[in-house]
């Protein structure tokens, strides 16, 4: 028989079920490490996103470079469009990978074991933001570099420490946005991959990925008010391209930065709640625990 | 080892659940009432449709009972959620878990993550476990090429990573070629036998597998509990004679020679065996009052120049126990599964078989 088989390092169910704040602490740390765990090895393993992820990304935003130089655009806008094929990567991430992660998790029978295991389930959508960060993050590099070597893009930075916290914070409150699809879009079942659909070209647009969203007036400033992609991006813009002549109607890169911080803050809580009434409701409809509803 | 011996392992109250469905509710579990104690193999037996998952899922904590209260280890299933996913974990047959991209050993340590042990105890759990359930050779090998039965003795290895108090095995075998169910069987039962105390339930709608492994089965159709005890307990419940089969060199006379015998119900001639040599010989079934009839058979025999070739004594199946509960066999249509008339008021029964038999769909898939 194998030793294996032997092992019981509690005494009594009682003492196996009663855990120390600090056990339950590590086990959903442990648990963010455990689900992050399969994207940022996939991301050695399959090697076709060098194609779809790198090369993709890097032609859509060459396309726009050619068009401002055929326009005769400032030269700080190949810049813009540049620093918005980088974050597109996020964004894709954030609509594939985790707006659509735990309806995928439930057709696969792993979200039922997530919610049967000890941890917290935020632990499980941390973990895949943050694998999801680690991926996105060599794309987004790889495009950056490749782009700013071919197109020659000069950044003027003088306030460094703000555009790195504009950069995770920027991330932050869009893994959080990403954190409440997830939630919202296994409520929503079957329509999940329509959705996804629905939120890529409107959310280029209306971020202004390939123009400074500025441009776009009171729409402009609605998505500053509302989408993390577009107030990071115009703060990053604002930040990396210091010495350009910026449109305006935008707020400062400090300001946009609170903003961020409050994005941050409210989809966090708001991904909690969320992820609170969905456990209770899939319990209570059985939606989560029977397939076939 | 304390094992908490005043607390039942499980403890159902009168648990019922409804699914409110279109076109009309699902009854799924009417008001059933069960106890395991501590370090028993319970069986839930049922044909699909029985109610057999939807109880495993209140009690593994995804279900909300629609009524009633279960406890596992004294934790209530609705308000202690966490104490409960703490001590139990749950294999389902068909699982497809994980991410096909990782390695056997990888998917298993990231499961120990989420069980809460350390890194590198994980990892020593998960060789250990690999090796444990026989998959020594497939630790490097990613999910996805597994087969099927590597599969599930992986999703056993899983199950096992926290060493649960309490086992939760849906349908483990199901889909499962014989030597792959009978390794997952053997791997249940050795685990279980390492250490005093374990409990586990089984749903199963395989009748030998209960018999093989529970040492208490509850017989569940149509969301209700019909019968509850040990195989053998079950079993004598539809065990009213004895049944004996004779095999003999000859029989003159017939059967109708031994029928006139004290005690005996009845004597049929089951068939004629004949190898193309020497050798013949007739088959007797034998249905006697007791066995202690049988002595006045074996003399009878000897009287009238009969030798007795084997004699075998015929046990009552878990199945003919069904048969006598329901009337009718695991794999035959129930009445009820008609389509519903829409003009009349719909049956909970109908709907309670309906949604079992989509739980047990979706299962497979």
């Amino acid at each position: 028989m194998s030793a294996a088989f032997n092992y019981r390092p509690t005494a009594s169910p009682q003492e196996a079920a009663a855990w120390t704040r600090r056990q339950i602490l590590a086990t959903d740390l442990r648990a963010v490490g455990g689900r992050a765990y399969p994207r940022v090895t996939g991301m050695f393993r399959e090697k076709s996103w060098v194609f779809f992820e790198i090369l993709l990304p890097f032609l859509a935003t060459s396309a726009f470079v050619f068009v401002y130089r055929a326009l005769q655009a400032p030269p700080e806008y190949v810049g813009f469009v540049v620093l918005g094929g980088a974050m597109t990567a996020f964004w894709l991430n954030v609509i594939w990978m985790m707006a659509q992660q735990l309806w995928w998790e439930k057709s696969q029978g792993n979200l039922e074991l997530y919610f049967a295991a000890p941890m917290n389930i935020m632990a499980v959508l941390f973990g895949m933001a943050v694998g999801g960060f680690v991926m996105s993050s060599t794309r987004a590099v790889a495009v950056l570099a490749i782009a700013t070597t071919l197109y020659g893009v000069s950044f003027a930075i003088d306030q460094w420490f703000l555009l790195i916290a504009v950069f995770f914070l920027t991330l932050a409150a869009l893994y959080g946005l990403g954190m409440v699809l997830a939630g919202l879009f296994l409520m929503w079942g079957r329509e999940a991959w329509h959705l996804t659909q629905l939120m890529i070209e409107p959310v280029y647009f209306v971020s202004g990925l390939n123009f400074p969203v500025g441009r776009l007036g009171i729409v402009g400033s609605l998505a500053i008010s509302l989408l993390p992609l577009a107030v990071g991006l115009d703060a990053m813009r604002q930040l990396a391209f210091a010495d350009a002549a910026y449109p305006l109607g935008t707020p400062s890169p400090e300001i946009e930065a609170l903003i961020l911080v409050g994005m941050t803050v409210f989809f966090l809580l708001a991904a909690r709640l969320t992820l609170r009434l969905l456990e209770r409701l899939a319990r209570k409809e059985g939606r989560l625990s029977v397939r076939w509803q | 080892m304390s094992l908490s011996p005043d607390l039942p392992a499980i403890d159902v109250r009168g648990i019922r659940r409804v699914y409110n469905v279109k076109p009309h509710p699902v009854v799924a579990l009417q008001g059933v009432d069960l106890e395991v104690a501590p370090g028993e193999f319970f069986g839930l037996l049922g044909p699909n449709g029985a109610g057999k998952t939807t109880l495993i899922k209140i009690l593994t904590t995804l279900l909300l009972p629609s009524s009633g209260t279960a406890r596992i280890f004294g934790f209530d299933v609705e308000r202690q959620t966490k104490q409960i996913r703490r001590i139990m974990n749950m294999v389902a047959g068909g699982e497809q878990s994980g991410y096909g991209i990782l390695t056997v050993r990888e998917q298993l340590w990231m499961f120990s993550q989420f069980y809460g042990l350390p890194s590198k105890d994980g990892w020593r759990r998960v060789d250990e476990l690999i090796e444990a359930v026989g998959l020594g050779e497939q630790r490097e090998q990613r999910v996805a090429t597994l087969s099927t039965g590597q599969r599930q003795k992986m999703n056993f290895a899983r199950g096992l990573l926290n060493d649960p108090w309490i086992f939760f095995l849906d349908e483990p075998t199901l889909g499962l070629d014989v030597s792959a169910a009978r390794a997952v069987r053997e791997l249940i039962l050795a685990w279980k036998a390492a250490v005093p105390g374990r409990t586990v339930l089984l749903t199963t709608h395989y009748m030998a597998e209960a018999d093989e492994l529970c040492d208490r089965i509850a017989i569940v159709d149509h969301g209700r509990i019909l019968a509850l005890g040990s195989p053998e307990e079950l079993k004598r419940r539809v065990q009213r004679e004895s049944v004996f089969r004779l095999e003999l060199d000859r029989l003159d006379g017939g059967p109708a020679a031994l029928r006139r015998l004290p005690g005996v119900v009845g004597a049929t001639s089951a068939s004629i065996q004949d190898d193309g040599r020497e050798r013949q010989s007739v088959e007797v079934n034998l249905v006697l009052e007791d066995d202690t009839a049988l002595g006045g058979v074996v003399g009878a025999l000897a009287g009238i120049g009969s030798h007795i070739l084997a004699l075998r004594k015929s046990e009552p199946s878990l199945e003919d126990v069904f048969v006598e509960l329901v009337g009718r066999g695991f794999d035959e249509e129930s009445d009820e599964h008609e389509p519903p008339d829409p003009d009349r008021t719909p049956d909970p029964r109908d709907t309670a078989h309906e949604a079992g038999e989509r739980e047990e769909e979706q299962a497979l898939v």
